[in-house]
């Protein structure tokens, strides 16, 4: 994982609550056995048009692909991003697509681990402040949202302010680019001794032999 | 150990605590997880790149579910999809190197993930259970603690049995008094999602409590669970009972003889103490309940079958109301139309939600001695080989078929259309399954959710209709 700390980039709105990760990555691309890849398929039903033959065409309305917001490295909707299946394809298609943030009222709860495994900042305002940066970045794709991790908070050059809340293990793990197997590991003895316990709880067995 | 009252929750997460580091989430044991095609092979890539192990291969059961065809057993063994064929292929090849118990597509125990640990009696109280797999809240119905997890996070399980979490806020959803006719399970859990929301629930557990709960089967209990998720909550409990012990009670891999004994007396101290507090409580008055049906394209987004698609003026905020015009659009519907009057052209009976032997049951009373709607086209998928093999003892494929359904071997099929079993662009299906996001049962097409009974009177006559005026 990639350490982050300061992002200021151009944002895409999507000014929708309740986006699903069938959305984010529809279904088909799911059988794919790679974790890298993603990236042409994010947004895709609302990326493209589609003839009766199933044939494709870019859809010129979709705010992806409005050349003016090429680039963007913060994304912004509305509230419940994220929810739906625990497909971390979804999560895998932001990233790779070049998103490393994402601001929202809130976020749906797998999407949300999901995201911090991958190194995006998921970065929770108010609905009034998302509304805000919402407009912002409709009526000019050129403005530029600063997103500080070490100081949790998001500004712009227009006199916006706020904080956003952040657990610090998550924090610190976004700032240093750690994943967590290896953190658990570091409490192997202690993973022993309960093992030690507990598997001796026939209760605990999902296959119970006499 | 503390002695005050303690939720099913707290019993069962105190239970599993490993370690609780300071500043860092605690790290809790995971007794079982269950494994697919679609989110494991970045997972045992991930291994075998750092040249780890499963740290607990017998505590792992995997099944081949979401990708695979429901036409034909032919269908099945020879995949016509190369990258659905290639996904499977890996799923086998990775249990057998890694000594993972596998049921293959023709297995007789073979079934959606969630159907086969219950019926395994690999599913139990008290249990940890995770999956890559957002229903894996299921499991909940048995006093288990089952949540859904990305694939990092399986990942992490299959390397160390544990995950680090956070530990969530208690809910409870107390139902009381019982169910009026054509009311089900589905009915009460589609009533609760359209009361608090799709993320009504985010950040808790939710216990399900009350009369009504208690009167449900383990099937309409694990309907409920299901679709916990769909509240926003990662997991939902119901307490053990006597329904519980009797339905695993002689399952492969459930205790035998003293075992069993002892098992049943952890299990039973497992159910909530008389006056533990939780985060938040909610009350609904089950004979209050009608059968639910969703109109839009978010399960929050339900209605009455006996109403109509709400007004723009009912959205409850700015964001809803984007999301009721997207909606309105998404599904050709207009606001104020009455839901009765809204045809389909599909009906899909099955998934994790709705594709246990009770639900295919309920559905065959009510297509009994009937005929599918000329402008419908119905598919009944049993959840599982064994739900199948079930369905057929009991004569009730022969109802099906004769009124016009097909009869297709298990998976997860149109609930979700990664396998060819999808809508056309613009098709409205009438569905037991448990999303009707866009373009969930193929590009295009618009889903209904709805209970067993409902989808199967549906099929009969065409358009959404109220099973509760039925005539045999």
């Amino acid at each position: 994982m990639t350490p982050i700390n300061e992002l200021t980039s151009t944002a895409v709105p999507l000014p929708l609550p309740n986006i699903d990760t069938d959305q984010i990555i529809p279904k088909q691309f799911l059988k794919r056995i790679e974790r890298t890849g993603y990236e042409d398929f994010l947004f895709y039903d609302w990326r493209y048009t589609f003839d009766a033959k199933g044939n494709t065409t870019t859809n010129p309305d979709f705010v992806l692909n409005k050349p003016e917001y090429k680039g963007s490295q913060i994304l912004i909707a509305e509230k419940n991003f994220g929810c739906g299946s625990s497909r971390e394809h979804a999560a895998w298609a932001i990233n790779q697509y070049g998103f490393l943030a994402v601001i929202a009222p809130t976020f749906a709860d797998i999407f949300f681990s999901n995201a911090g495994k991958n190194g995006i900042i998921l970065v929770r305002l108010s609905e009034a402040d998302v509304e805000t940066l919402l407009q912002r970045s409709t009526a000019n794709p050129q403005h530029k949202i600063t997103i500080n991790l070490e100081a949790q908070t998001v500004t712009d050059d227009q006199g916006f302010r706020a904080h956003f809340d952040i657990d610090p293990f998550r924090k610190h793990c976004l700032l240093n680019g750690l994943d967590d197997i290896g953190l658990t590991l570091l409490h192997e003895d202690k993973l022993d001794a309960y093992e030690e316990r507990h598997n001796k709880e026939f209760w605990s067995a999902p296959k119970y032999a006499a | 150990m503390s002695t005050s009252p303690r939720t099913l929750f707290e019993k069962v997460w105190h239970q599993h605590l490993v370690a609780e580091p300071v500043g860092e989430p605690t790290i809790l044991y995971i007794d079982l997880q269950l494994v697919h095609e679609v989110t494991s092979p970045q997972a045992f890539e991930g291994l075998r790149l750092a040249g780890r192990k499963l740290r607990h291969p017998e505590r792992h059961i995997a099944t081949v579910d979401h990708n695979v065809p429901t036409t034909s057993v032919q269908d099945r063994l020879v995949i016509a999809d190369q990258i659905a064929d290639a996904q499977i292929k890996a799923l086998r090849k990775n249990c057998a190197d890694f000594g993972v118990e596998f049921f293959d597509t023709e297995d007789s125990q073979q079934g959606i993930v969630h159907m086969i640990g219950p019926e395994l009696g690999a599913t139990k109280p008290g249990m940890t259970i995770v999956c890559g797999d957002s229903h894996t809240s299921t499991h909940g119905a048995f006093g288990a603690l089952a949540f859904g997890i990305g694939t990092s996070e399986v990942e992490h399980v299959m390397a160390t049995q544990t995950l680090p979490q956070s530990k969530p806020k208690t809910f409870r959803i107390n139902v009381e008094g019982e169910l009026p006719f054509g009311v089900t399970a589905k009915d009460i859990i589609l009533d609760i999602i359209g009361r608090i929301g799709t993320d009504g629930a985010t950040g808790f557990v939710v216990e399900y409590a009350g009369s009504a709960i208690r009167a449900l089967s383990m099937e309409g209990r694990m309907t409920i669970c299901n679709m916990s998720i769909e509240a926003g909550a990662r997991a939902g409990m119901i307490a053990p009972d006597e329904k519980t012990f009797a339905y695993l009670k002689g399952r492969r891999f459930s205790p035998t003889g003293a075992a069993w004994d002892e098992a049943v007396a952890h299990w039973s101290s497992l159910p909530t103490d008389e006056g533990a507090i939780f985060d938040r409580e909610l009350n609904i008055d089950a004979t209050k309940l009608a059968p639910s049906v969703t109109w839009g394209t978010s399960p929050g987004m339900v209605t009455t079958i006996d109403g109509i698609v709400p007004m723009l003026t009912d959205a409850k905020s700015d964001a809803d109301r984007k999301g009721f015009e997207r909606a309105y659009e998404y599904m050709d519907l207009k606001p104020g139309s009455k839901v009765e009057d809204i045809t389909v052209d599909a009906v899909f009976l099955g998934s994790c939600t709705n594709g246990r032997i009770e639900d295919l049951r309920a559905a065959a009373k009510i297509v009994s001695g009937h005929h599918v709607a000329t402008t419908v086209r119905a598919m009944v998928v049993p959840g599982s080989q064994h739900v199948k093999k079930q369905a057929e003892a009991e004569g009730l494929d022969a109802i099906f078929k004769t009124a016009g359904f097909e009869w297709r071997e298990p998976g997860c099929s149109m609930c979700l259309g990664m396998n060819p079993d999808i809508l056309a662009p613009g098709e409205r299906c009438a569905s037991t399954s448990n999303r009707n996001f866009e373009g969930r049962q193929g590009r295009g097409g618009r889903t209904h959710l709805l209970s067993p009974e409902m989808a199967a009177a549906a099929a009969i006559t065409g358009h959404l209709t109220d099973v509760r005026n039925w005539k045999k």
